[in-house]
């Protein structure tokens, strides 16, 4: 009981942003919103921001290991991908009979973050840092897309699912819950809405635990500096490494998810262009929290859909501009600056009123 | 089908890789040498290159001068680009990457728009010679004679001129270079040109051999970046050995498996590499030296 009240207490700490009653406040507000959200609106545009949502989890991930973590990956959409094709071949083989959806969902996670044990053993205990760590992973994912892109034949079979080449893999079956008498099939609207958001706050508030309990306060030691946390008596390999496996399967899970939504999944989930995407929405929220994070995606994505509905072509060039302005004026994110900048005001109103 | 053709057929192979890697890696080499700035954008300074050779070659102009153009080109767009963005940003490393792949963002995206999916290209020149069963491009041994050229040129460049003892003074202790009154920031924006160039060079290059598209960087990007990992920060003691041992993992794995497994080949080579030698070839044999 009093492991459970210290855990909850790890909720607020020095590694996030939002503290007392009048964040968690407006986060009971917000949650109360997104659940009467798909009262009040079609399943289409419900559908469209589960697409959303189902994006935050790799923003988080990159998050995680780039803003808390301080190594730049580049290959968030590697586990994304796999995880995708993971869940796809598992349910296409087996079914979704007796709620398999469900574990070829962990199973499908699981997969990429095992990959990430591999990978990041090479990485982090040959010590490749910085920039280096960005290139190899980056040239991961491209290579994975490449090879995904030319199992156009045949010969490209996973027992009884084709991985089709540049098309992509499609018709999965949807996330199905075992129910007595009707299973229940979640499709892309209210179902699975729930489902994402119940998994998002879920994920949003451990993650939030995870950084400010004493696991959290060494990952950020090791931002900061390296040699002074391996100074210290930490194996800062170790670290990583945890660090880097949460991140891939947070990855993996907005990879399911994703094909999870779409009932498809195309080896151009990993190529160039979708792995800068989430840097852009990371790096103009503002890495180095978890809350600006996740308000950065959503601004962003809804953003550049926008943009695409009104200039397709033009929508790219202007999330590149979008970053590279946010680089050189912004470093530390736009809306975390703003959140600031809000937290600010908000202390000197308190202030004067006690 | 004598043992000599097998060994031709091999060595021509090998040449062909080798040219490939050192070529596309030898601007980010020297960039990322120099300056320890990881420029995402190469790819997209290589299709600069290749795109303003094809242009200039269309407009009449024979393809040496086209390529020279195609240079140029590109390291001019170099200095634009290090002046309006990684001028800012020499303290923060990683940051250079994020804000180099906006602009490789922009430049794709852009070329996309304005030139349209694809750019009519140029002709392989020189024809073929045969080697037994198989023929062989005569053009693909002039990029092998062209790699060790740019190597012998780079090297001619950073030992025996002024420019090139200012800048390894300026790597080496860039507040020292600077108090004896080397004006660094023009030295790193000359740096930053030369790497563009030599990226717009590769480009030119490789313009008569492959279809021009607003993506073709990405083909060159993985290798190029493989080749620096590998490598480590110095282009002759880096670059070139790196570029030789991959050639050979490369050409091997692609004739064995063709040419995607050349591709993983070279991945799984880099994965192993960094676990050994975290520094790359040059930091192994530098710590050798001293």
């Amino acid at each position: 009981m009093t492991g459970l009240l210290a855990m909850f207490r790890r909720l607020e700490g020095p590694q996030t942003v939002g503290r007392g009653p009048a964040f968690w406040g407006l986060f009971a507000l917000v949650l109360a919103a997104a659940l009467a959200y798909p009262l009040f609106s079609d399943g289409y545009t419900v559908g469209n921001t589960v697409y959303f949502f189902v994006w935050v989890f790799i923003a988080l991930s990159l998050c995680l290991i780039w803003g808390y973590g301080g190594s730049l990956s580049f290959g968030q959409t590697a586990f994304f991908g796999i995880a995708g094709y993971g869940y796809g071949i598992f349910t296409i083989n087996f079914g979704s009979a007796y709620g398999f959806t469900l574990l070829a969902l962990v199973m499908a996670v699981g997969i990429a973050a095992l990959f990430a044990v591999l990978l990041g053993y090479f990485m982090f205990f040959g010590r490749i840092a910085g920039v280096f760590l960005g290139i190899v992973t980056l040239a991961v994912t491209l290579m994975l897309e490449r090879f995904m892109a030319q199992t156009a034949g045949p010969e490209w079979r996973i027992g009884s699912a084709r991985l089709n080449g540049f098309n992509g893999m499609s018709a999965m079956p949807p996330l199905t819950i075992p129910w007595p008498g009707e299973p229940i099939v979640l499709f892309a609207d209210i179902g699975l809405y729930y489902l994402v958001l119940g998994l998002l706050v879920l994920v949003y508030l451990a993650l939030r635990i995870l950084m400010n309990s004493s696991f959290g306060n060494v990952i950020v030691a090791i931002r900061e500096n390296p040699e002074r946390a391996e100074m210290l008596g930490y194996d800062i390999r170790k670290y990583q490494l945890i660090t880097f496996v949460i991140g891939a399967a947070l990855a993996g899970l907005s990879g399911v998810l994703y094909t999870v939504w779409g009932q498809y999944i195309t080896p151009s989930s990993m190529g160039m262009t979708a792995a800068a995407l989430p840097l852009i929405w990371v790096a103009v929220g503002g890495r180095s929290d978890l809350t600006s994070t996740v308000i950065g995606t959503l601004v962003v994505l809804a953003a550049f859909q926008a943009l695409t509905i009104y200039g397709s072509q033009y929508a790219l060039v202007f999330m590149g501009v979008l970053l590279v302005l946010t680089v050189l004026i912004a470093p530390n994110g736009l809306v975390l600056g703003v959140m600031n900048w809000l937290g600010r005001i908000a202390a000197r109103l308190t202030q004067r009123a006690g | 089908m004598d043992i000599a053709t097998h060994v031709f057929s091999a060595l021509y192979q090998f040449g062909d890789a080798f040219a490939f890697l050192v070529l596309s890696a030898c601007g980010l080499a020297v960039i990322f040498g120099m300056m320890g700035v990881i420029n995402l954008a190469h790819g997209e300074f290589i299709m600069c290159g290749a795109y303003v050779t094809a242009a200039t070659v269309h407009a009449g102009l024979p393809l040496p001068l086209g390529i020279l153009a195609g240079t140029l080109v590109s390291a001019l767009v170099g200095v634009v680009v290090e002046l309006a963005v990684i001028r800012h940003l020499y303290d923060r490393p990683l940051d250079t990457i994020v804000a180099t792949w906006g602009l490789s963002l922009i430049a794709t995206q852009g070329t996309l728009i304005m030139v349209g999916s694809t750019m009519a290209g140029v002709g392989t020149p020189f024809g073929s010679f045969q080697v037994g069963d198989y023929s062989y491009s005569i053009y693909r041994i002039v990029l092998f004679c062209a790699a060790l050229g740019v190597l012998a040129a780079l090297y001619a460049l950073f030992n025996w001129t002024r420019f090139g003892v200012l800048a390894r003074a300026t790597i080496q202790v860039p507040h020292m270079a600077a108090a004896l009154g080397v004006d660094t920031r023009l030295i790193y924006s000359l740096t930053f040109a030369c790497g563009a160039g030599l990226a717009g060079l590769a480009g030119g290059l490789y313009a008569p051999t492959m279809t021009l598209v607003p993506t073709m960087g990405a083909t060159f990007i993985m290798e190029a970046f493989v080749t620096v990992v590998i490598g480590g920060a110095d282009v002759f003691l880096g670059t070139a050995p790196a570029g030789g041992v991959l050639a050979v993992v490369k050409s091997v794995m692609t004739s064995w498996q063709g040419q995607l497994f050349g591709q993983i080949g070279l991945l799984v080579a880099v994965i192993i590499v960094v676990r050994v030698l975290p520094k790359g070839i040059s930091g192994f044999v530098l710590r050798e030296r001293t």
